[in-house]
């Protein structure tokens, strides 16, 4: 027993020093395999736009009026889906984080509908809600003259409905994580409820308005579906940056990977701008 | 210099009287909660217009609030209870945060029943303060000014007076996140006063900082509220922070006020265990039999040297209690129970023993003592104490 006690004592400062050295255990093979093929199927792709990219040809490819006309409309309906989103989506977020009404869970899964929705469905429903003999549509047609579809509104529409649910989710967590004593404190120091939210909620949601802000913006971007079924493909009306790649796919690839690159640098300075709030997650 | 808030260090509050009669109310520090009762019956159909009258009521489902509370301008009042005993809940039901289920609420002769928490002038200092992170000390102090009207400028000269008020002139433009616990509680009273409120609210003022700041805190609390002019309602678990801070104090238990008066008198009548253990007495509730016996409920026989009749509790501290291991023998105690150590701990330089037995009680014995009794938990031991150190009251 002595002998065994003795030899464990000199075996123990050997056998901790590799144990520092090799921190985490083996990673097992089942996992660590398709694992490796899932990294290499989504950066794939993107390797791929970067191999054939026709460099040489890209700045006259990208100097073209139907690429600058399609990346100028694609930024101002995204910008103004997001403002869209921002002005309509955060009192709703609100509504859904600070008041209590009857069937608020319901009205919760219906915001979240349009993320899960396929976008062409979306399309096809706000044609139908708002085309010109649309439910609403017709009204707007025949009281104030607005038609909707197949305009540059439309396409703002469109981005709109997709990208709202994502602003509203992300405000919504951010003001649920938001303590609401801070609006407590602000009335009895005379702030009415909008004041309240204006001067002292809304500050402190900021981080997280811009981190949805952000994210409906890149999804507007990148918008196809409902803005091809509601807003049609017009160059310079509602032709935007997604629809230019899929028509310029037909008889010009090198145009069609050239505006590729280009949305691939919009979604990296997003990545980018969003980096605090995902990829520090871990 | 038109501001008229610029008042020095020590000046009186720079609120102005709000109506000509209030000195016959302002007076009431001394603890008289109905300074102005006999002139003021006669013309206004509640017993003084001004100050606080309330009968607070909340219903929960699994709790129920009833308390009535008034208090004159000037008073400090301590609601004072354990955890969950409804403290806080009476506190937003004052602020207009928690509705009330019934009762009524009369603040200086006007009725807040169901006036929203912004349109009450009422202040408050939450526990954790609550001072809004994105603003500055300063901002955050004329946060009540700006809602009430006044421009950005002269909000930010009456915030910039209140925190020299308070000697925070150096932290005017620091973010609340950078103040310690006692810089931010007096920014927390400085916001709170900036609204000139009638009623001041405290919610456990003192329980965020720690022990050293509390006591330098707790002297300057005093000393502000003692300037303020108007009610103050302070809550509070903490019997010291009660007893220094208000000049009346009102204990909550379960929803209910079981016992309500000066700080001396609570201390010297406890009338429920909760109390007396705040104020380190032992206390029983018995029936007084004939002249100073006083029969306890369970059985057991305290002599007294009060002569009382009917319901009565009966008080003492433990450091009157003596203990002995032998039965004493010629001892002019006639109070003398045979007991046993449930528990023993230290408390400050002696040692307060836990006693079951005929009687349960906690006795106080130096160090010394206690080892020379060697005293140890299930260690019989015989109690007594002299009938004069005890004091009996009415029930």
């Amino acid at each position: 027993m002595t002998k065994a006690d003795g030899s464990g004592a000199v075996a123990a400062p050997r056998r901790g020093g590799p144990r520092r050295r090799r921190v985490r255990p083996a990673v097992p093979l089942p996992l660590l395999l398709p694992g490796a093929v899932a990294l290499v199927f989504l950066l794939l792709p993107l390797v791929a736009l970067l191999v054939r990219a026709p460099w040489s040809s890209l700045p006259s490819l990208l100097t073209s009026t139907e690429v600058w006309q399609a990346l100028q409309l694609s930024l101002i309906c995204a910008t103004a889906a997001t403002a869209v989103s921002l002005v309509l989506g955060v009192p709703l977020a609100w509504l859904l984080a600070r008041t209590e009404f009857p069937g608020r869970g319901f009205v919760r899964a219906l915001v979240t509908l349009p993320l899960v929705l396929p976008p062409v469905v979306g399309g096809v429903a706000l044609l139908l809600a708002l085309g010109r003999n649309g439910v609403v549509g017709q009204w707007l047609d025949a009281w104030f003259g607005i038609t909707l579809p197949f305009t540059t509104a439309g396409v703002v529409v469109a981005e709109s409905f997709v990208a709202m649910p994502f602003l509203v989710i992300s405000v919504e967590g951010t003001l649920r994580a938001a303590d609401p004593r801070y609006e407590e404190a602000a009335t009895t120091l005379g702030a009415s409820r909008f004041t309240a939210f204006r001067r002292v909620t809304l500050p402190l949601i900021a981080p997280g308005i811009a981190a949805g802000a952000v994210l409906a913006w890149a999804r507007a971007l990148g918008e196809f579906g409902a803005t091809i079924t509601f807003a049609g493909n017009f160059p310079g009306r509602t032709q935007t940056m997604p629809l230019a790649v899929y028509l310029a796919l037909q008889n010009d690839p090198d145009a069609a990977i050239a505006l590729s690159l280009v949305l691939l640098t919009v979604s990296i300075a997003v990545l980018g701008a969003l980096r605090d709030r995902w990829m520090t997650a871990s | 210099m038109t501001n008229p808030h610029a008042a020095a260090d020590g000046a009186p509050p720079p609120q102005g009287p709000p109506a000509p009669d209030t000195d016959a109310c302002t007076g009431g520090a001394g603890g008289n909660p109905h300074p102005a009762e006999g002139r003021a019956a006669t013309t206004h159909p509640h017993p003084t217009t001004h100050g606080l009258h309330a009968h607070l009521v909340v219903t929960r489902p699994a709790f129920h609030l009833d308390i009535t509370l008034t208090a004159a301008p000037g008073e400090v009042v301590a609601l004072l209870g354990p955890n969950g005993a409804g403290k806080t809940t009476a506190l937003r039901a004052l602020a207009g945060l928690t509705p009330l289920t019934t009762g009524h609420l009369h603040l200086d002769g006007t009725e807040l029943d169901r006036t929203p928490p912004e349109s009450r002038p009422v202040g408050v200092v939450f526990q954790d303060y609550l001072l809004f992170p994105h603003l500055t000390a300063l901002d955050n102090v004329a946060f009540g000014p700006r809602c009430h009207g006044a421009t950005k400028t002269d909000a930010r000269t009456q915030a910039a007076a209140w925190l020299d008020r308070m000697g925070l002139t150096e932290h005017a433009g620091v973010k609340p996140r950078r103040l310690s616990g006692g810089q931010a509680q007096r920014v927390a009273l400085a916001r709170a006063l900036a609204t000139h409120p009638r009623l001041l609210l405290l919610d456990e003022p003192l329980a965020a900082l720690d022990a050293r700041t509390r006591l330098d805190v707790r002297s300057q609390l005093r000393r502000h509220l003692a300037e303020f002019e108007a009610v103050a309602v302070l809550v509070t678990h903490d019997p010291l922070d009660a007893m220094v801070l208000a000049d009346r104090l009102i204990v909550i238990e379960d929803g209910r006020v079981v016992q309500e008066g000066t700080p001396a008198d609570i201390a010297r009548h406890p009338r429920t265990d909760y109390i007396a253990h705040l104020v380190g007495l032992n206390l029983y509730r018995g029936r007084a039999a004939d002249g100073h016996t006083v029969e306890l409920a369970a059985g057991p026989v305290i002599t007294t040297t009060e002569d009382l009749a009917g319901d009565v509790f009966v008080a003492f501290p433990p450091s009157a209690v003596t203990l002995f291991r032998d039965r004493p023998t010629g001892a002019s105690a006639r109070n003398l129970w045979r007991c046993e150590v449930a528990g023993l701990e230290i408390h400050g330089d002696q040692i307060r023993a836990d006693l079951t037995g005929e009687l349960s009680l906690a006795a106080d014995l130096t160090t010394v003592a206690a080892a020379e009794l060697d005293l140890h938990p299930g260690a019989p031991v015989w109690a007594t104490v002299k009938a004069a150190q005890t004091h009996a009251y009415p029930a």
